[in-house]
């Protein structure tokens, strides 16, 4: 006898809807923090004001969902705690994203001014290379901010030469370049505490990073990480929402195994049976 | 000569490159710089060489009528678009040929480019990728199938990591008492993805790690020479 399948449009059906509701009705599902979204959260807080960090957009628009709500989470995170950022992309489209997640913070604080809060260098091409070259020398790989202000002229920047300047580096990574390099140049040849996040899927393979010796200082892994962050901070938000569409579709995928398990074990028994 | 002198500038090169780890002093620190920001202007023309690239293969697809030449229509279209719009107009603080578009702006709400970028280009690659949860559930239907101890195994990992990387998981078990709190299904998760997962997946980054400096020394000693082409 053959296992029974389910139609695979009814899985896709089921998934839509659990996903498309939770997104309209809020459930408001309890969120518990984790580990390393701890450690991140602290390397932030114990960063002292005024210092100055950068945050990499390794990210295009496909990996938006789960990273973009962690760069909002982590830039408002900053900037309360008033420490300057530098953004930069090894990724194109990164620029884009990073600028999207500025748009909202311009909104949220009026008076952080751009050249002396924070600054957009934008994308380089050149992925470890441009890492281990910005550790040596940051001007020589920036001469320049994404508009064409020279780094001379744009106060936040003038201390900042190389890695030593910088209290902490963030990547927001999707793939390579991203995190690796950073943790592999910023961290292990330049010494600087190193943090990032990414998603879902790729997490098994930067768990390994967060070890004793912090080559990673905690990670922000998925969407339920960026919900955590935004938990910390008490300031519910992009990542919250989604939380509860996210729990649905794993609970109906459950569901679903367990149909598949148990059309199995029936038609295995029923198999038997006839011999 | 013509396959000899790329060996040698590889062979100096990677050599020059791997003594700067160790002595990072003159004359290998000012080597290595110098050659890091040579890889970082040759990245840029690569991004040129791409698009160049993308062009001809595209072009002779529909030159020559092959399967699918539609989408190199498409294709084409999308990036002379792109291209044109923010080489015309710029992109947000940036201007453009033609200045910043006010009157276009007045009518879009913002740049011809990021317009685009914001209201099509996104979306669709949000889609792309969104796709994934529907095909991931259906694989996971097919295959998540307790067939054999170690299929046991892997299914209730993948459950247990399911459950805890979600909200569900601390709604189904916050009522676990603090004596046993490990039993939390995001704690289990937590466990599972920082001890067996990444045991297993440090084995493969080692594993992965002593390959790369093999077919790197390769490449340094002009053993393995297929990236200068031909046979």
């Amino acid at each position: 006898m053959a296992q029974k399948t389910i139609d695979r449009r009814w899985i896709f059906l089921l998934i839509f809807i659990g996903v498309a509701l939770p997104l309209i009705f809020i459930i408001g599902l309890p969120i518990e923090t984790t580990e390393n979204v701890r450690m991140v959260y602290e390397m932030v807080e114990n960063t002292p004001p005024g210092s100055t960090v950068l945050i990499s957009y390794d990210f295009d628009p496909a990996s938006r969902p789960e990273l973009y709500p962690m760069g909002l989470a982590l830039v408002e995170h900053c900037f309360q705690r008033d420490i300057k950022v530098i953004f930069t992309a090894l990724w194109p489209m990164g620029v884009q994203m990073a600028e999207d997640v500025l748009d909202v913070m311009r909104q949220k604080f009026p008076n952080k001014e751009y050249g002396v809060d924070y600054v957009n260098v934008g994308f380089k091409a050149g992925g470890i290379v441009t890492v281990q070259a910005m550790g040596k020398n940051f001007r020589e790989v920036y001469p320049s901010d994404m508009n064409g202000t020279p780094i001379s002229e744009i106060p936040m920047l003038r201390g900042v030469k190389n890695f030593d300047n910088l209290a902490f580096l963030f990547s927001l990574s999707a793939g390579s370049p991203g995190i690796k390099e950073w943790v592999q140049i910023g961290h292990d040849t330049y010494g600087r505490p190193t943090s990032g996040g990414v998603t879902g899927v790729s997490a098994p393979s930067i768990l390994p990073y967060v070890n004793e010796q912090q080559q990673l200082t905690g990670l922000l892994a998925g969407l339920k990480a960026a919900a955590e962050y935004e938990f910390l901070m008490d300031s519910p938000g992009l990542a919250t929402s989604g939380m509860d569409a996210q729990s649905i579709a794993h609970l109906i995928i459950i569901i679903f195994i367990i149909i598949a398990n148990v059309n199995y074990w029936r038609a295995n028994k029923a198999e038997k049976g006839g011999k | 000569m013509k396959r000899n002198i790329p060996l040698i500038i590889t062979f100096l090169v990677g050599i020059t490159v791997i003594f700067s780890e160790f002595i990072p002093h003159y004359p290998f620190g000012m080597l290595s710089g110098e050659l890091e920001n040579w890889f970082l202007i040759i990245s840029g023309f690569a991004i040129l060489l791409g698009q160049l690239s993308l062009f001809k293969v595209n072009i002779l697809k529909i030159k020559f009528k092959k399967e699918n030449w539609q989408y190199s229509v498409i294709t084409l279209i999308s990036v002379v678009v792109m291209i044109g719009t923010g080489l015309l107009w710029g992109t947000k603080d940036n201007t453009g040929i033609l200045g910043n578009g006010d009157q276009i702006i007045a009518v879009m709400g913002s740049k011809p480019f990021d317009y685009l970028f914001d209201n099509v280009y996104q979306h669709l690659q949000a889609t792309m990728f969104s796709l994934l949860a529907f095909f991931i559930a259906s694989a996971a239907y097919r295959a998540f199938i307790a067939r054999t101890t170690e299929s046991n195994l892997l299914l209730i990992a993948a459950i247990l990591v399911m459950l805890g990387n979600t909200s569900l998981g601390s709604f189904l078990t916050s009522w676990i008492p603090e004596a046993i709190s490990f039993l939390h299904l995001p704690k289990l998760a937590e466990f599972i993805m920082k001890y067996p997962t990444t045991a297993g997946q440090r084995a493969i980054m080692i594993g992965a790690g002593l390959g790369i400096i093999g077919s790197s020394l390769r490449i340094i000693l002009g053993i393995e020479r297929s990236y200068l082409g031909g046979k």
